[in-house]
């Protein structure tokens, strides 16, 4: 996690910009987001509805529907040009580079083909694989994801399994063509909480085995704690505060992020008490203030904070924050 | 206000001892294949009956107390929804009995329109359950003019409860639910909820969809309603964080039964039933320095239809013994106004653990 002599990173995504047009007013849902990956580290993205985390996935992907939604900025993945690749190479890219996983593998699975099916169909279209080869491999990623009786279950159709097994089914799927980095959506978001740790748990496993690389969306920084090495925040389309998990969570320093820990109804609190709440409510990504999107909501503003933008800021260790308290 | 609760003073039949709301061996089956029977020539079909049918609710008996508030926690199908809608009467039991302060609900004492004044609900998908045709104010105002209210008084009333729920009568009365965001929706739905002057409130995961921050806004916003106008809630949540702020006591529910019920602080802290321990040794770590390892439970919650035999916990129970897929637990008490529905909390039930306090 810590590795001192850092290998090149997987992913390195610089001032990413995605502005959707189309609407009734121009958005701009990714305002300048810088990231590196390294292989084998698992950063969760922790921020709350249309903070840009899961469009920042999709763009990292080229999920976005491309005449609606420009990309600005650099986005390297495995040394690929993501935005400059032609709509040819996007299927090879897809899958073997890298892969995702989504919040309902209801929606995400072909609900008209057998789960299997879908595994072999990808080996096959991917690695070149005979059918017979491409099954085994399916039956190999059943069991490794811990699918009971996986041999029979590869023949189910996604309606056919519970909830935290259809998602178990689309980590084999995502997995099938042995990608370098693991995109994830929310994926234990839609699952009870018996089965979300244990898919938490499961993801954690193979990541290490599989020496991948994770990016990591999520609202529950629960969640976070339990997977990430680093977390990134993000607030309006920017990171307002990346750092080693440990260091985000025990010394938060952005106002939104301590404002995220203190208002959690966790257990140390007393009967009677009140959360300490943010107050406000996400800004309008189509009507951003000037300066820290944050400001109107923090209870530490400035008036500087209304002028421009923060940069960002160490704090420690890579552990930065975009905040003017973060900066003295 | 002090008019309001004198008018709630006058309201309260049986006294503070009585329990606002008591559900006795409650029944809900859903589907299922039964022979077709004229519905006037066979009236009563007989719950058990069916076969194939999923058991939502199979046998449930709880109180509320006045005043305070039941947190009811449990995964998918555990029953939890099916729940709220047969104590707000929007799906009728197959059996069981619902007394509301003492009357039973559905008779002369207590008709349905009498009773949907005392009890209201918000649900968790603010935008579905809002009427996307009526503007806030008249989404507010409609059950008081249903019910009687002058169009005015009721408006009048409705401003009042808009501005109660955090909002400003003059910017939001005329909007459409579109207009507004997650959070100011559920905020309307309070506040319509509220309209009718009910004194239980069910919260069936009214906070769930929120995002985080305004979550605790909501929340916060629950408790001083709750404070203000008297009421006594009935809080259903899948997250335990946010029902351990919430409630007094806690039922936990597990495919269609109740596993354990008691105090909050006592429920939370030491657990009896070994499902409530894996739904609380779940919850994700908040310490990066100790992450969960060990995953506490095995596989999904099994399919409502046709559920485990004996105890329908036993399939996934570690503490699981012979004995346990024959015969199902009833609820025994282990400690004061704390009952477990488990084979290990029954002495001479035949478990080998019975009557020895299991701590995980």
């Amino acid at each position: 996690m810590s590795g001192m002599s850092a290998p090149r990173p997987i992913v390195d995504v610089q001032d990413l910009t995605v502005d959707f047009h189309g609407g009734a007013k121009p958005l701009r849902a990714v305002a300048g987001v810088d990231l590196t990956l390294r292989p084998g580290e698992v950063l969760a993205l922790l921020g709350e509805s249309g903070s840009g985390k899961s469009v920042t996935l999709r763009a990292l992907m080229r999920l976005l529907p491309e005449h609606r939604a420009v990309i600005g900025g650099k986005v390297l993945v495995d040394g690929h040009d993501v935005r400059a690749m032609s709509k040819r190479d996007l299927p090879a890219y897809r899958g073997r580079t890298i892969a995702m996983i989504f919040q309902e593998p209801g929606l995400a699975l072909d609900p008209v083909y057998r789960v299997g099916d879908q595994i072999t169909e990808a080996v096959i279209r991917h690695e070149g694989a005979s059918r017979r080869e491409a099954r085994a491999r399916a039956l190999e990623l059943f069991e490794r994801v811990r699918i009971p009786s996986a041999a029979r279950r590869l023949d189910n159709y996604a309606h056919e399994m519970s909830g935290g097994m259809r998602q178990r089914a689309m980590i084999a799927l995502a997995l099938a063509c042995r990608p370098k980095v693991l995109l994830a959506d929310e994926p234990t978001t839609a699952l009870d909480a018996t089965v979300q740790i244990q898919v938490l748990l499961l993801l954690r496993e193979l990541q290490r085995e599989l020496g991948l690389a994770v990016i990591f969306v999520t609202h529950d920084i629960g969640v976070c704690t339990e997977i990430a090495d680093r977390i990134a925040v993000m607030y309006a389309g920017r990171i307002v505060e990346i750092g080693a998990c440990r260091d985000v969570i025990r010394t938060p320093a952005h106002p939104y992020t301590i404002g995220l820990l203190a208002s959690r109804a966790a257990g140390s609190l007393a009967k009677g008490e009140r959360l300490a709440a943010i107050p406000g409510s996400p800004p309008d990504l189509s009507n951003l203030p000037k300066g820290c999107a944050f400001a109107p909501r923090c209870k530490a503003v400035q008036p500087i904070c209304e002028s421009a933008v923060p940069e960002e800021n160490s704090v420690g260790s890579g552990h930065r924050a975009r905040c003017v308290l973060a900066a003295s | 206000m002090d008019a309001f609760n004198a008018e709630l003073a006058t309201r309260d039949r049986g006294g503070p001892a009585q329990p606002l709301l008591s559900v006795r061996d409650l029944v809900k089956h859903f589907g299922g294949r039964r022979a077709w029977s004229a519905p006037w020539s066979a009236p009563w079909g007989g719950a058990g009956q069916r076969r194939g049918a999923v058991r939502a609710v199979d046998g449930i008996s709880f109180d509320v107390a006045k005043g305070e508030t039941l947190g009811v926690v449990g995964e998918s199908g555990c029953g939890k929804s099916t729940l709220a809608r047969l104590v707000m009467q929007i799906v009728a039991a197959d059996a069981g009995d619902i007394l509301f302060d003492g009357e039973a609900v559905g008779t002369s004492a207590l008709d349905l329109a009498a009773y949907r004044r005392e009890v209201q609900m918000v649900f968790q998908d603010s935008y579905a359950s809002l009427n996307p045709r009526l503007t806030v104010e008249d989404t507010v105002a409609f059950g008081p003019r249903v019910h009687g209210l002058p169009r005015r008084a009721a408006i009048a009333r409705a401003h009042d409860l808009i501005s109660r729920v955090g909002l400003d009568p003059v910017r939001f009365a005329a909007r459409y639910p579109h207009e507004l965001s997650g959070g100011q929706r559920q905020r309307v739905n309070i506040a319509r909820a509220l309209a009718l002057q009910p004194r239980l409130l069910i919260l069936d995961e009214a906070v769930s969809a929120l995002d985080k921050s305004i979550e605790a806004q909501v929340l916060n916003l629950l408790v001083d309603l709750k404070a203000e106008f008297g009421l006594t809630y009935m809080f259903i949540s899948h997250d335990l964080n946010v029902v351990r702020f919430m409630s007094d006591r806690v039922m936990v529910m597990y495919l269609g039964k109740v596993a354990e019920l008691g105090a909050c602080d006592v429920i939370l802290a030491s657990p009896r039933h070994p499902y409530t321990m894996a739904l609380l040794a779940s919850m994700p770590s908040m310490d990066p320095d100790r992450r969960t390892t060990e995953a506490p439970l095995y596989g999904d919650p099994p399919n409502p239809i046709d559920p485990p035999s004996g105890c329908r916990f036993h399939t996934r129970c570690r503490f699981a013994a012979p004995v346990c897929s024959s015969i199902a637990p009833a609820l025994a008490d282990v400690g004061p106004a704390h009952r477990v529905a488990c084979l290990m909390a029954t002495p001479g039930s035949g478990h080998p653990q019975a009557g020895v306090p299991e701590a995980a």
